[in-house]
């Protein structure tokens, strides 16, 4: 998918690799990285520091017969069997979210919203939440601030805010400064994977209200 | 602590395991000063015996991996906070993981380093800090893909530059990136350690990368 332009931060690749996301970063992170070379190919290199890192750290002596214990083990298990390679998904949803969702788009449980607008809470570990949006074109996500980052993961259509525009495999990386107002755009309605580090907080005073029964 | 005598009882079932080639020294760690960088730039070339325990289930080269790594990968699990014997279980665990996921080893994809760092790291994922990180989706790389040495080869010296490039850098920017690494770059901590705002911290982070990507070129 060649016509990305908007990637993941070198914090977030970093913290991927180094293993120390909260669960629902990694999911957005993974699911990125599903359908953007770029990003895959600095994960690499993010993986080639940490292997370098890991090299550089002090060394511990092992215990004296941590080899023929592990050996032993290994040699009284049965052969692994290789898994198939897996295919690239054809679905709207690459592999990781898959796996979260529980399918593919039609596996989706939605719960309104309002204005049109759905979503399903993914199930994280953690502070950090993820959930799939829905916005039916021509749409605004009502207008709303976070405490922390939030990111925007576009799954199908595209959306545009007050600082770009961003379509299929584009991420959004905002903060807690940013006041922005998403609007769903083109013939398509426009799905999204939504992480955020806090819970948000809506500018009006109904959608405030509505924030604990929302559960975002 | 193990005696002498403890040591002395092998049992038969390990007449048949090669001997293991004895705990290597120590690497000193990363020095405060850029001279012990020589040393790093003359690491061994660890794809052959990665290869042989892929494809001949080679025992001997096994030991040899064991013996290099397994410290290596102890050390960092103590420095990213697991306790002595958790770090002893994990790195077994991950040179056992080596062993039997060898087939998955790709020199053209990744080199030893960092394929056995992404072991590591999805074992202490799994044993340590009992999170989920979900995988990217593979891509459809085929089995009957040619493998081209000269590709592994060049991923090889990449990687080795990559350290020494690290082992250069300068010692606060060094000492942030092997935090990151660590999981101990909480930002509230380092803040309070240092004094310094978090937006130093992130453009300190930022400048090592970059001087990283500079030494690359």
């Amino acid at each position: 998918m060649s016509t990305i332009k908007h990637h993941l931060t070198d914090a977030l690749l970093m913290g991927y690799s180094a293993g120390s996301l909260p669960e629902a970063f990694n999911l957005i992170v993974a699911t990125h990285i599903s359908v953007c070379d770029e990003c895959r190919a600095r994960m690499a290199e993010f993986d080639a520091l940490g292997g370098e890192v890991m090299m550089c750290a002090e060394t511990v002596e092992m215990d004296d017969r941590a080899f023929e214990k592990t050996l032993r083990s290994l040699m009284n298990e049965s052969e692994d069997v290789a898994p198939a390679p897996t295919k690239r998904s054809v679905g709207v949803f690459p592999a990781p979210l898959r796996d979260y969702v529980g399918g593919d788009l039609d596996a989706v449980r939605w719960r309104k919203v309002g204005g049109g607008v759905r979503q399903m809470i993914l199930k994280t570990d953690g502070e950090a939440k993820a959930r799939l949006l829905y916005i039916p074109s021509g749409v605004a996500v009502p207008d709303h601030g976070h405490n922390g980052i939030e990111l925007t993961l576009v799954l199908q259509g595209a959306f545009s805010d007050e600082l770009d525009s961003f379509g299929v495999g584009d991420i959004e990386v905002t903060n807690e400064d940013i006041e922005h107002t998403p609007i769903a755009m083109g013939d398509m309605d426009c799905i999204c994977l939504a992480v955020t580090d806090a819970p948000l907080r809506f500018a009006g005073l109904i959608p405030r209200l509505a924030q604990p029964f929302l559960r975002i | 602590m193990l005696t002498d005598a403890a040591l002395a009882t092998k049992t038969d079932a390990t007449q048949s395991i090669p001997p293991y080639v004895g705990r290597e020294k120590p690497r000193a760690p990363i020095a405060k000063k850029t001279s012990v960088t020589k040393t790093a730039a003359v690491s061994k070339d660890w794809t052959k015996d990665l290869i042989a325990i892929r494809d001949h289930k080679d025992q001997a080269a096994f030991a040899r991996v064991f013996s290099h790594f397994a410290p290596r990968v102890k050390g960092f699990l103590i420095r990213s906070g697991a306790t002595a014997e958790m770090a002893e279980e994990c790195a077994q665990e991950v040179m056992a993981t080596l062993w039997r996921k060898s087939h998955l080893f790709d020199p053209t994809k990744a080199s030893p380093s960092t394929w056995i760092f992404t072991i590591a790291r999805n074992r202490q994922i799994d044993l340590i800090r009992k999170a989920r990180r979900p995988e990217p989706e593979e891509l459809a790389w085929g089995p009957e893909e040619e493998r081209d040495p000269s590709e592994a080869l060049a991923l090889q010296e990449e990687t080795d530059r990559l350290g020494k490039a690290l082992a250069e850098l300068p010692e606060k920017q060094r000492d942030l990136i092997q935090r990151a690494y660590f999981g101990d770059l909480s930002h509230n901590e380092i803040a309070e350690e240092t004094g310094l705002p978090l937006g130093t911290i992130k453009s300190r982070i930022r400048l090592a990368l970059d001087r990283l990507r500079h030494s690359m070129k």
